[in-house]
């Protein structure tokens, strides 16, 4: 039999907060992160949707010297900060770096850096373009941040699959750590990409929220009146390593990562397939993977973005996945607080999930106040609420343009 | 637009301390730039990069490798602004 994998820290950097437990705690009080953008790039540009849930600047100067913000990119920045808080929550434990990996993941990468060096080229000339701006605007740029800090040798890896990355990024530190290519994994996956340019990307394929006037009320995912997903950024980090290693060093341990499914919708390049037949696959893996069945699913962080046609497929893909036992899992759909991160988006909502487990409690679904009657989930509303005493299992659902889907399953300790 | 010796030497400093953190005390004339300072090459063209903008020359990536000491920059540009 192989050995369990565990989770034994975490970390993030969200709209919600600067760390793990405070983004944590903000979700259970119900707290939104988004905001009107007071950028002045805001108005310049005219945006039909000025507003994100966007990292409190203050942050990055807290956290990091001049001279390490100065070198990353803005998604680097965020997944290095989190990724520390994760090490020192786990105990900052020492590591041969042969046997330390990083299992990392962004949608976008460093658009930041890509779109001002573009825009220095085009107004200044080629010589002014920075020599670090190839090493800053890699995708791989910010797990390469990681990998230098804490030396990992084992293998630094990114995963792209837009907004199901770092939920890719989870399963793929599970299967490094079961085929025992590392002791320990870093995993999860960061994005930040609230810049003009993506705001208007995003909103010419009408899939934001258009609720200018009230943005902390925008993101409101199974709601009858959803109209779209509202942009965020952050990082959320894991250290994931197997429980005799764990229990060898005297860590404390949150929850297992007891499994993970993959698959891909081949259906179409952003609509996921109406009937959820690869999302469903995806969970029904995580679950066998976990060695549970249907019925130990007691907690469902959701995919659930926001958008019209979004939230439903996954709605079916559950019932699918789920059978009978669907009615018994309770859905949190928490990007209603954070927005939604993207490449962040599967490690802030893993991170989300480890701690319902052991608090047990799962948090509301924010402005949502009118389900959708094409939604047959238990949805969270208003309040969080408790999850049952006893051992059951928890997913953690990831879906990305490109027909990705990941789920990670979590079991409780 | 000419720069001083001195001009030129703590706009200098200022650049490098922006980029490595370090000191600015510390860029003094005689260093060099990679054996005393540390600083690699990829941070060297974004120094020269931050030098031409600052001081308005030109340091063709020809000169670059020529510059070993602080003091060889400082000359250089103080002789390309003139």
């Amino acid at each position: 039999m192989t050995s369990r994998i565990v989770v034994t820290g975490v970390g993030a950097v969200t709209p919600l907060g600067a760390t793990a437990a405070d983004s944590w705690q903000a979700a259970l009080k119900g707290t939104s992160g988004a905001r009107t953008l007071q950028n002045d790039w805001a108005e310049k540009y005219s945006l039909p949707v000025d507003f994100a849930a966007t990292v409190d600047p203050a942050i990055v100067g807290e956290k990091l010297t001049r001279v390490e913000a100065k070198r990353l990119d803005p998604a680097s920045q965020l997944a290095l900060i989190s990724a520390r808080e994760a090490v020192e929550d786990a105990g900052s434990p020492e590591v041969e770096p042969e046997r330390l990996a990083v299992s990392w993941a962004t949608g976008i990468g460093g658009v930041w850096t890509l779109l001002n060096g573009w825009d220095t080229l085009r107004e200044e000339g080629p010589r002014r373009v920075m020599p670090l701006t190839v090493p800053m605007l890699m995708p791989n740029g910010p797990a390469a941040a990681i990998g230098m800090a804490f030396g990992a040798r084992a293998g630094v890896q990114t995963l792209v699959s837009a907004c199901a990355s770092s939920t890719e990024s989870i399963g793929q530190a599970y299967d490094l750590l079961t085929r025992g290519q590392a002791d320990m994994v870093i995993a999860g996956g960061a994005e930040s990409a609230v810049h003009p340019f993506t705001l208007a990307a995003f909103s010419s394929m009408k899939a934001l929220s258009r609720r200018t006037d009230s943005p902390e009320t925008a993101s409101r995912p199974y709601d009858v009146h959803r109209d779209g997903f509202v942009m965020g950024e952050g990082a959320g980090s894991l250290v994931l390593e197997r429980e005799e290693h764990a229990k060898a060093r005297g860590a404390r341990i949150y929850a297992e990562l007891a499994g993970w499914g993959l698959s891909n919708d081949a259906y179409h390049i952003t609509a996921g397939e109406p009937e959820g037949r690869g999302s469903a696959r995806a969970m029904s893996q995580a679950i066998d993977s976990a060695g549970a069945t249907p019925a130990d699913v007691r907690h469902i962080n959701a995919h659930a973005t926001s958008t019209p046609v979004g939230d439903v497929p996954e709605s079916v893909a559950i019932n699918n996945a789920l059978g009978g036992s669907a009615a018994d899992a309770v859905v949190s759909a928490t990007k209603s607080q954070t927005g939604h991160l993207l490449g962040g988006a599967g490690a802030v909502e893993a991170i989300f999930t480890v701690l319902a487990l052991r608090d047990r409690k799962a948090p509301p679904t924010i402005n949502t106040t009118t389900v959708d009657e094409q939604i047959e989930l238990d949805v969270v509303l208003g309040q969080a609420r408790d999850l049952p005493d006893g051992e059951f299992v928890a997913l953690s659902n990831s879906f990305g343009f490109g027909g990705h889907n990941a789920v990670a399953a979590f079991r409780t300790v | 637009m000419a720069h001083t010796q001195e001009e030129v030497l703590a706009g200098l400093a200022e650049i490098i301390n922006e980029e490595t953190g370090l000191s600015a005390d510390a860029v003094e004339g005689s260093k060099s730039f990679t054996d005393d300072l540390d600083i690699d090459s990829i941070s060297m063209m974004t120094i020269v990069v931050n030098a031409e903008k600052k001081f308005g020359v030109t340091i063709p990536d020809d000169d670059v490798k020529d510059l070993v000491t602080v003091q060889d920059a400082v000359d250089y540009i103080v002789k390309a602004s003139a």
